[in-house]
């Protein structure tokens, strides 16, 4: 059987480009490393030098403001150098493969990328091309994993519930596409939550999503019954062009998230999503503005569990 | 070789620090050890100022060489830093590079008007310009042995020596490694 890619030889954590097939272990120490950042952030001085002297690369071929923000704030908190890449106005739309482009970054002294690409394995495909000498964080590669993403949503679960081995956990709308969903399904049976639910319409849910380990359900009042969590995930505007939805008020009609399906889950669940929002497609504003909404507090902890990520990869 | 007891170190301790401390003395544990230690001197030396913890990891100078490995513990400050005198309490001097990564954060927090430090046991073995101000008993030990401080659960103190090894494999219980 082939190694783990992102293991190195004694078995530590040398890149993170999934969370399917990690250990429960390595989840746990993420999540309680990024515990210990929580607080830096609110100091006089919001920074420690754990990576000082060290290059952080944002390799991003796909837009993404914030994620990628939140990944330079982290870094920069842990004293690192970071270099953002525009790759649209690079040497890739000149020809350049995206390996030659790694190999230049990386004669360049580069200690750490974070990949975000279209395609699914792309990150892959860099990791093992660096091999032991730099470090890759998948920032998310196509429709198969957004693994930080997966270990900021199970923070917030564990932050507001304590004890995963007791919770029913819905994930709510586009499953298929969605690599945030696939990390966080990883995230939550790994770490021992019993009821995995996934909510959607039949041409938005994977086939054979139930070997995930999850349970499936195509309508918001059964799905959401007795539920500690709600995960909404975002409606992407171009699948309504493939003839996936019919329209983004029949959508909202169906699965959006209203105070009224809220009801539905335990007088205390929380509601989770990884932004940003469609108010009025997935989730009504009464919802997301509202008490049981953690939206804000992920992505503050997001910065703590990408800081985690990032200097527990450094270290091995 | 023989150890003495910590509890009666402890007492020693409690004994220099008795007038230097006040009821706004701000005390400042180093885990894991000196946590303990400082949980205790709070309650002996009746010091009003909440209890600080401070878990130097992320400030060590060895993180190339080993990691983020055992489990680091949230530091809290719950009181204002800047222009105050801390009180810096860890269970063995040794090094002092574990107190100079201390001293890092709690600057990080404020600028202290004056830091102070007060150990268990001193056992030599600096690598630093670091000394303390307070010490319980200051004694050698052999190179390459790590004294151990146990905490039991009635919550009393003990010492015992131990070699580096088996220190990497017994992190995260409630050991604390005294000082690398």
């Amino acid at each position: 059987m082939p190694r783990n890619p992102q293991l190195n030889e004694k078995g530590a954590l040398q890149h993170l480009l999934t969370i399917e097939g990690l250990p429960r272990e390595v989840l746990v120490h993420i999540l309680d490393t990024a515990s210990s950042f929580i607080n830096v952030a609110e100091r006089e001085v919001k920074k420690v030098p754990l990576l000082r002297g060290k290059s952080v690369f944002n390799l991003f071929f796909e837009a993404s403001t914030r994620t990628r923000t939140t990944f330079e704030i982290a870094a920069k908190r842990l004293s690192a150098d970071v270099i953002n890449l525009n790759i649209a106005t690079s040497s890739q739309t000149k020809g350049e493969t995206l390996l030659d482009t790694v190999d230049n970054l990386s004669a360049m002294h580069a200690d750490m990328f974070v990949v975000r690409h279209v395609t699914s394995g792309a990150p892959h495909l860099i990791a093992r091309h660096v091999g032991t000498h730099a470090h890759v964080i998948n920032a998310g590669d196509g429709r198969h994993a957004h693994p930080t993403q997966g270990l900021l949503d199970s923070y917030t679960i564990r932050h507001y519930k304590r004890d995963f081995t007791r919770l029913a956990v819905a994930i709510v709308g586009d499953v298929l596409h969605s690599r945030v969903a696939r990390s966080l399904i990883h995230a939550l049976t790994t770490l021992g939550a019993p009821d995995v639910r996934v909510i959607g319409p039949k041409t938005l849910l994977p086939a054979g999503v139930e070997q995930l380990g999850v349970r499936v359900f195509h309508d918001m009042r059964s799905g959401l019954r007795d539920c500690d969590v709600i995960v909404m995930l975002r409606v992407q505007n171009e699948r309504m062009k493939g003839a996936l939805l019919p329209s983004e008020q029949e959508f909202f009609k169906s699965f959006g998230l209203t105070p009224e399906r809220l009801a539905l889950a335990k007088a205390d669940a929380i509601v989770m999503h990884p932004g940003p929002m469609n108010r009025g497609v997935e989730i009504d504003s009464a919802v997301a503005d509202g008490a049981q909404a953690v939206i804000l507090p992920q992505v503050t902890f997001g910065i703590a569990v990408r800081m985690a990520v990032m200097s527990i990869l450094a270290g091995n | 070789m023989n150890l003495p007891d910590a509890e009666k170190l402890f007492e020693a301790l409690v004994a220099r620090l008795s007038g230097h401390v006040t009821q706004d003395t701000a005390i400042v544990g180093i885990v894991t050890g000196g946590a303990w230690l400082a949980e205790r001197l709070h309650r002996a030396l009746g010091v009003k100022t909440p209890l600080g913890v401070l878990d130097p990891s992320f400030y060590r100078d060895d993180f190339s060489k080993a990691g983020l490995h055992h489990q680091v513990k949230p530091s809290q400050i719950p009181f204002e830093v800047e222009g105050r005198g801390v009180l810096l309490v860890d269970d063995v001097l040794f090094t002092g590079r574990t107190v100079r990564g201390a001293m890092n954060e709690l600057f990080d927090y404020g600028r202290p008007a004056r830091i102070e430090l007060a150990v268990l046991v001193d056992r030599g073995g600096r690598e630093l310009p670091v000394a303390a101000q307070y010490v319980g008993a200051s004694f050698e030990v052999p190179p390459g042995q790590v004294l151990v401080l146990d905490r039991g659960p009635s919550g009393g103190l003990s010492l015992t020596l131990s070699d580096r090894r088996r220190i990497r494999a017994t992190q995260g219980t409630s050991q604390s490694t005294g000082g690398r």
